[in-house]
This record gives structure tokens, C-alpha cells and sequence, in this order.
């Protein structure tokens, strides 16, 4: 085996924070190699220098034995290094094959070799087994059919080496599967891989070799049949992580009763006639492929669309026509899909998000002055109880990571002592040590009696925390099963439409 | 390879040396111009501030000016702070003047409480003509500055033809003016003998009136959090198109404001040219300010500096006293390049 890619002793800073520290790592010739670590470990950062988006302030990166000069995409671009964005840098209103061309033609250029270039693009797409039509415009492809258009992207720049930040963040799981056979076969073709991902199943499955990058540093190398998620996990963190367990305990009486509730978006039925009830205690998690209509859910749960047909109660109050507010007065809590887009405002401080929802109420405010310091000292309580680290009151949110945003939001939730909690993907994009502290809360607040309904795009979050799970299909529920029912044969099936009653069920 | 970095926060010191910076920059921008007309720009510069600082009389000329800008910038910095592009101070400005002429013409009350009539009077003119914009955008999503940009042409045609009409008045010799207030309503000197009137003091009240609204109350709270994201407001239960429509009215109220003040401080009657574009000078003084209220009050001294030293500077080199417009727009640009840098640090 050869080396086709030295990082040889990476130090990057940035101020204060030290994001690489002396990062060396080697990539053989036909190999997927995980980047493994929690967000904040240096990943991206290293991947931003190994392609010249970053000058790293020691260290050298040499490709197939040739030194990159730094800072220069382009450079790394000529010898064959390739990147996957995170978040698709591709023009929705351009076809796939204008965005393929877009940039690796000169701009001197009169006429583009538009014919070439498709002949290029369907070759490239059969040998690595990428299928796309040239010709469809990128905003009509979904998610996963984008990714494969970055990827040929990279290809038809004849990228010989491909970085893949975080593929699989914005995928559902059968669609990430396909995603690393793929990738698989490509190695077949001579391609080799890094992969970026803080995900412990994803590396398992798809990697040969694993390297954990923690606090900037590279802290183990292993060759993934020689490790486990265990092992991994306690890398990545650096300590032991355990996420809690469910306990059994008494379920109450119903709190949240949806009875034949449809919701309308735009003239389009996104909700098609659901029934569910949430109890005192009990975690009912709703699962599902992305896009079935989980978002017209939360939006329905948290007061900002409401039933065109049915009725939603809370405790026997009608909530239907409620909106946030009055939903918050009528004892719901929400935690937002989004915590960037509909959690938090990034540029206010912790104390006024913390208690922005509840900014008219006598607690916080008086003859429409803001109560400061009433605010204040609540917000100083929620930083101690909820571990939101780095931060006092005063601190502009969008400075948190991801975990104690979440963390400042689950508690504004939680110390209202809701008795009704929507918890809509609570540990998306958080690592390790975040998703185990939110689970902690949500769990805690089940022993508490509250009722939680937790939408969830992660199975294994869903079969843990939920006492009852169903699947959310076309805007459709299935039925009801218990955990201990819940296995990934019958979630998969659930989850594709087939269950007991569902007349057009394929 | 250039890259803009965001910055964790920006340093006092920058917010400050931001404006000044911009404002030097525009200067120098402005001195290419000053010497293509074959005038020193120093020089230029320097009668300048001869003409705005020289004399006591010159100063209150100068704080005479900034009054009206201190309420156009306020009207700005409000709206603008909630994502309401109003760009219609201009207009909201004369219909302010105008309503505070005509009412105040015929007024039969004592001054004491007359004054205040005519003021609620221009700001109530002033929030209803921004009132309908902010209606359109909230039920129709009709662009606000496409339609209070257009507003203002409308306004001054209206008012042109209410002076040469209705409201002209007869001792004027054909001069095209509106009736004068009633002399009960004309505002008592600041400083006897200059033009200068109470409306200053009347102004420095709005912008503390505007900062603790905007600090401390839900409403100020509720505003800023929409104007930054307002997804994340809907969904903590901010009522949106309520709060742009309580910044809308706030905002057109302080832009009448300034007309009414001016007619009752400065003119008396109102005519097409009694504004040199206070309205949208204001919106220079609200980003030169970052839209904060006691910069603002700093803000519209500077402009009002360039106004009315601009005239000196012409009077004393032959350089055309447009140069003020010049340097004022050009401080918008600058200002806004400056922004850029104090809110993103330039790495390689």
C-alpha cells in the first residue's frame, strides 16, 4: 500500500482556541479512513487545510508524495483532492450538468463544451455507479440525489482523493447505507476516502480505519475491525459515556389527546386525520423518514399551525386555535426542530432568550418594563442547573455550541414545569456527551409525570427513550407498539408505510 | 487568500472608531472631488469647520439643523432595527409639516397646550402614511421600500399642490408657502436671538424615550428579537405583524415629528424646499449611528456639520455647496464598509 496523502504535524490556531495540534495522519492508497470526534474536536479544520482554505501555521500537507503549497483550493483541486461539503454548495436553479461545469471552465471561454462535458459527466457516473440525468435541475432532486451531484462534482475535477465532511447529517438512514456501499465500490476504482462524522455506527459500518481527533489533537488510530462503538465512544469523549436508561414506572392518565386532526399547509394536506394521546409519564416517540410530515407536527404542537379538521386538548382544554403563547399557558413546553432557526435568536443574550417566550408574564416583566433582574438571576439558575458551560447571562447566544444551546433551551422548557413537552429532534447534530445529558432531562422530566412526545429521525434515540413508538408516513400515523416491540425490522416496516389497518399500504 | 472571519463580539473600541473611520474615509473620497474644482481640500475642509464652530451664532445654525435629523435618524434606527426598511422619512417628514400648519393655523387654544396638540398631530400624520406600507407588506408582502420610497414623490407633489392650492397663503407675494402657524405656536428660543428653538431639547427627550423603549421594554425586546430572526420570535409566541406595526407607527411618528417641530421651530409655514432631504439624511445618521439612539444624537451633529458648513465652504472657495450631499451619501457607503469590519475580522 502506498501513502497518497501526508498531514505531517498540522497546528492551527485561531486567537486563543488551538483548533489542530500537531495533527499528523496518513491516507493509503484505496482506503476509507472515519475522522472521527465530537463537534469542536478540529475535524473541519483540518479537512479545510488538507484543501487550502486554511494555511495551517506549522505543518505540511503533501499529496501523492508532492507538497501543497498552503491556502491555495486550487492547488489541492490540481492534484486531485476533492471535498463534499456538509452543506451543498450547488445552484438550485442550474441542471446537474451546469453545476458539474460550473467553475472548471475558464471564464475566457465563448463557447462552453456543453456536449463533452455530459459525456464526461455519464461516464464518470457509470463507472462509480453515481446515476444521474444531466439535465434535471438541481432544486427538483432530493437531498440524497444532491449529495451524489457533489460527489460527481469532485470526480469530474478528477479528484482522486475525496473528502466527505459529514455525509450522512442531512440523509435518512436507508439512504446513508446506500451512501457507503457506494463509497465502497468507489475505493474499487481507485478512489480513497476521508469521511468526517461523529456518528459511532456510521464508522463501524463504512470505514477501514479510524482516526479520533479530540481537543485538536489525534488521539487514537485504529483499524475498525480491531475496535468497537465502545471503545470509539470513550476516544471521542475522552471519558466514560454512558446514555441513561429508561426506567419502567406507572403511566398516567392522558394529557395530550389529538382526535382525528388534519393540518392543511398551502392548500396540501400535510396531516392526514391523526389520533394519538400522550400520558402522565410517558415518552411517545414518532418516527420516521424525514419529510413525511414531521414538520407540519411541530409546527402543529408548538401553536404555529393549527388543525383544519379534528381537535387537539391539553388536560381537557381545547388547544387547537391556541398559539404559542397561549400553548405555554396552557402548561405545553417546545423544544424547536431548529434550535438555530426557532430556538434561540443568536444575536440576543442568554437572559432575553430564556425568557423570551415568557416575556409578558408578571414573572418577567412589569407595566411592560422588562423585569432585568428577575431575568437575569433566572437565566444565572438555568446555566447552573442545566451545565450550560462557558457562559453568564450576559453572553450572546449564538456563541454556545450546540449542546448547551440545547441545554439553555430544554431548560427555559423544563422550569416552567410543563406538563406537556414536545421534543422535536432534540439531539440533532449534538455529540456524544450533549445527547446523553438531553436524554438525562427528558427522562427526568418523565419521571416527573410529564408527557413527552419526542419526534425523532434516530432510531436508537427513539426505541430508548420512548415507552410507545409510531411511525410517521405521508402524514399519516400508524399504529401504536410498545419499546420492547420495537424491533428494526418492524420500525423499517412501520416506517414504509406497512402496518395492521393501513389500507393502501404497498 | 482573503476570508472574512465573524467576530465572538465587537469590541467597544471598534463600534467607535467605526463611524469616525467612515466618516474619514469619506472625507478623503470627497477631497478628490474638492480638488478637481481646483480648491485645496484642506482648505476647504478648514472653512468648514471656520463656518460651523467660528460663531456662536454659526453653532446654533448648526444644532438648529441637527434637531430635525436627531427625529429622522430616531425613525430610521427604529425601524430599521426591526427589518423595516422605512425609507420614507422624507415624506412622513412633510406630512408632519404640513398637518402642523394647517391645523395650527386656525388653532384657538393657548400655546402651552396647543404646541403638544400640533406634535401628537405631525407624529399621528407621520405614523399613518407609514402605516399603510407596513399594512401592505404584512398582508401582501409588498416590498416597504419600493412603496414609502415612492411615497415621499407622492407626498411633496401633495403638498405642492395643497400650497399652491388650499392652503396657500395670500401675504406670501406668490411665494409658494402654506399658511403660517398661529404665532401662540411658533417654539420658544433656545438661545435668544439664533434660529435655535426648544424643538433641540425636544429631540434629545425622543432619543432617550426611543433608547428606553427599546432597552427595557418587552416591546423594544420583542422588536429586536424579530428584526433578528424572526422565526425563532414567532415561535417563542412574538406576535410579528403586531410588533412591525407598533415599530411602523413608532417610527413614522418620530419622522412627522421632525416636520412639525421644524414648522413651529423653524418656518412657520411649509414649503417644497424646507427640507434638504432630512428624511433620507436621516437614514445616513441611523447607520452612521448603528442604530443606536444616543448615536444618533451624535450622528445627526456631524451631518448637520457637513450641511451647514458646506454652505461656508462654498461661500469662501466657489466650491458648490452640493459637496454636502456628496460627503453625506458618501459616509453612508463608507459607513456601511466599516460595518462590515467591525462585525467580521479579515484573516488570511
Amino acid at each position: 500500500m502506498t501513502k497518497v496523502l501526508e498531514l505531517n504535524g498540522i497546528t492551527k490556531r485561531f486567537g486563543t482556541l488551538t483548533a489542530n495540534d500537531d495533527v499528523t495522519l496518513t491516507l493509503e492508497d484505496g482506503e476509507i479512513l472515519a475522522l472521527l470526534g465530537e463537534n469542536g474536536a478540529g475535524k473541519t479544520t483540518l479537512m479545510n487545510i488538507l484543501f487550502g482554505h486554511y494555511a495551517a501555521d506549522k505543518g505540511s500537507v503533501r499529496v501523492f508524495g508532492k507538497e501543497l503549497p498552503p491556502g491555495l483550493p486550487r492547488a489541492a483541486i490540481e492534484v486531485g483532492v476533492g471535498m463534499v461539503h456538509q452543506h451543498f454548495t450547488l445552484a438550485g436553479n442550474l441542471t446537474v450538468l451546469e453545476n458539474v461545469m460550473l467553475g472548471s471552465e475558464p471564464l475566457t471561454r465563448t463557447r462552453s463544451a456543453r456536449g463533452e462535458a455530459r459525456k464526461k459527466l455519464l461516464q464518470i457516473s457509470e463507472r462509480f455507479g453515481l446515476p444521474v440525468n444531466p439535465e434535471a435541475k438541481v432544486r427538483t432532486l432530493s437531498v440524497g440525489e444532491r449529495q451524489r451531484v457533489e460527489i460527481l462534482k469532485a470526480l469530474y475535477r478528477d479528484a482522486r482523493i475525496l473528502i466527505l465532511d459529514e455525509p450522512t447529517a442531512v440523509l435518512a438512514r436507508p439512504e446513508a447505507m446506500r451512501l457507503f456501499e457506494t463509497l465502497r465500490d468507489m475505493t474499487k476504482e481507485g478512489l480513497s476516502l476521508i469521511f468526517i462524522s461523529h456518528k459511532l455506527h456510521e464508522v463501524m459500518a463504512a470505514s477501514d480505519r479510524v482516526a479520533v481527533l479530540r481537543g485538536g489533537r489525534i488521539v487514537a488510530e485504529r483499524k475498525t475491525p480491531e475496535t468497537t462503538p465502545e471503545e470509539l465512544a470513550e476516544l471521542m469523549v475522552g471519558r466514560k459515556v454512558e446514555r441513561p436508561v429508561r426506567q419502567d414506572h406507572e403511566i398516567g392518565a392522558p394529557v395530550l389527546i389529538a382526535k382525528d386532526v388534519s393540518v392543511e399547509e398551502d392548500g396540501d394536506l400535510r396531516l392526514d386525520d391523526v389520533s394519538f394521546a400522550v400520558h402522565a409519564g410517558e415518552i411517545l416517540g414518532i418516527v420516521g423518514v424525514s419529510g413525511n410530515g414531521q414538520s407540519s407536527f411541530g409546527a402543529l404542537l408548538s401553536g404555529l399551525a393549527h388543525p383544519s379538521a379534528g381537535q387537539l386538548t391539553l388536560l381537557n382544554e381545547d388547544i387547537s386555535h391556541l398559539g404559542p403563547r397561549g400553548m405555554i399557558h396552557a402548561g405545553a413546553g417546545r423544544v424547536p426542530e431548529d434550535r438555530h432557526a426557532e430556538g434561540v435568536v443568536g444575536e440576543l443574550s442568554l437572559w432575553e432568550n430564556a425568557v423570551l417566550e415568557r416575556l409578558r408574564t408578571p414573572e418577567f416583566s412589569h407595566r411592560g418594563f422588562v423585569r432585568q433582574r428577575a431575568a437575569r438571576d433566572y437565566t444565572a439558575g438555568l446555566i447552573e442547573r442545566f451545565d450550560i458551560r462557558g457562559a453568564s447571562p450576559d453572553t450572546r447566544t449564538r456563541l454556545l455550541s450546540g449542546g448547551n444551546m440545547q441545554k439553555l433551551i430544554l431548560g427555559r422548557v423544563l422550569t416552567n414545569g410543563p406538563r406537556f413537552v414536545l421534543a422535536n429532534q432534540p439531539t440533532r447534530g449534538l455529540d456524544e456527551g450533549a445527547i446523553a445529558s438531553v436524554h438525562a432531562e427528558l427522562l427526568a422530566a418523565r419521571a416527573e409525570g410529564a408527557a413527552i412526545l419526542l419526534i425523532s429521525e434516530e432510531l436508537e434515540e427513539a426505541v430508548a427513550l420512548s415507552d410507545r413508538i409510531q411511525a410517521i408516513v405521508k402524514g399519516r400515523l400508524s399504529e401504536s407498539i410498545s419499546a420492547d416491540e420495537a424491533d428494526p425490522q418492524r420500525l423499517g416496516l412501520m416506517m414504509a408505510g406497512v402496518w395492521k389497518e393501513n389500507d393502501d399500504a404497498a | 487568500m482573503m476570508r472574512l472571519e465573524r467576530r465572538s463580539h465587537v469590541p467597544l473600541h471598534l463600534a467607535i472608531i467605526a463611524p469616525l473611520a467612515a466618516i474619514f474615509a469619506a472625507l478623503l473620497l470627497a477631497a478628490g472631488l474638492i480638488a478637481a474644482a481646483d480648491v485645496n481640500p484642506l482648505t476647504a475642509y478648514g472653512e468648514m469647520v471656520n463656518g460651523t464652530f467660528g460663531s456662536r451664532l454659526s453653532i446654533a445654525e448648526m444644532l438648529t439643523r441637527a434637531t430635525p435629523l436627531i427625529f429622522t435618524g430616531l425613525a430610521a434606527a427604529v425601524a430599521f432595527r426591526a427589518r423595516l426598511w422605512n425609507i420614507g422619512g422624507e415624506g412622513q417628514f412633510f406630512v408632519g409639516a404640513l398637518i402642523t400648519a394647517w391645523i395650527g393655523h386656525s388653532l384657538g387654544v393657548p400655546g402651552w397646550i396647543g404646541i403638544p396638540i400640533l406634535m401628537l398631530a405631525g407624529m399621528a400624520a407621520g405614523a399613518a402614511l407609514l402605516a399603510g406600507p407596513a399594512f401592505l407588506r404584512l398582508r401582501f408582502g409588498v416590498d416597504e421600500v419600493v412603496t414609502t420610497l415612492l411615497l415621499n414623490f407622492i407626498v411633496i407633489l401633495f403638498v405642492g399642490l395643497m400650497i399652491e392650492g388650499p392652503l396657500r397663503d395670500p401675504l406670501a407675494f406668490g411665494w409658494p408657502s402654506s399658511v403660517p402657524v398661529n404665532g401662540d405656536y411658533r417654539l420658544p428660543d433656545l438661545i435668544p436671538r439664533t434660529r435655535l428653538h426648544i424643538g433641540l431639547l425636544v429631540a434629545i427627550a425622543a432619543a432617550s424615550a426611543v433608547w428606553l423603549i427599546l432597552a427595557r421594554t418587552v416591546f423594544g425586546t420583542e422588536t429586536r428579537a424579530a428584526g433578528l430572526n424572526a422565526s425563532a420570535a414567532a415561535f417563542a409566541g412574538i406576535a410579528l405583524p403586531q410588533t412591525i406595526m407598533g415599530v411602523a407607527l413608532l417610527s413614522g411618528a418620530l419622522a412627522g415629528l421632525a416636520g412639525s417641530v421644524e414648522v413651529m421651530g423653524v418656518t412657520a409655514g411649509v414649503t417644497t424646499t424646507m427640507s434638504p432631504g432630512f428624511g433620507y439624511a436621516g437614514i445616513v445618521v441611523a447607520m452612521l449611528a448603528a442604530l443606536h439612539p444616543a448615536g444618533v444624537v451624535a450622528a445627526a451633529v456631524f451631518v448637520a456639520t457637513v450641511f451647514v458648513g458646506a454652505d461656508a465652504m462654498s461661500r469662501a472657495t466657489g466650491v458648490p455647496s452640493f459637496i454636502a450631499d456628496v460627503i453625506v451619501a458618501l459616509c453612508l457607503l463608507t459607513m456601511i464598509v466599516a460595518l462590515l469590519f467591525t462585525t467580521y475580522r479579515v484573516r488570511r
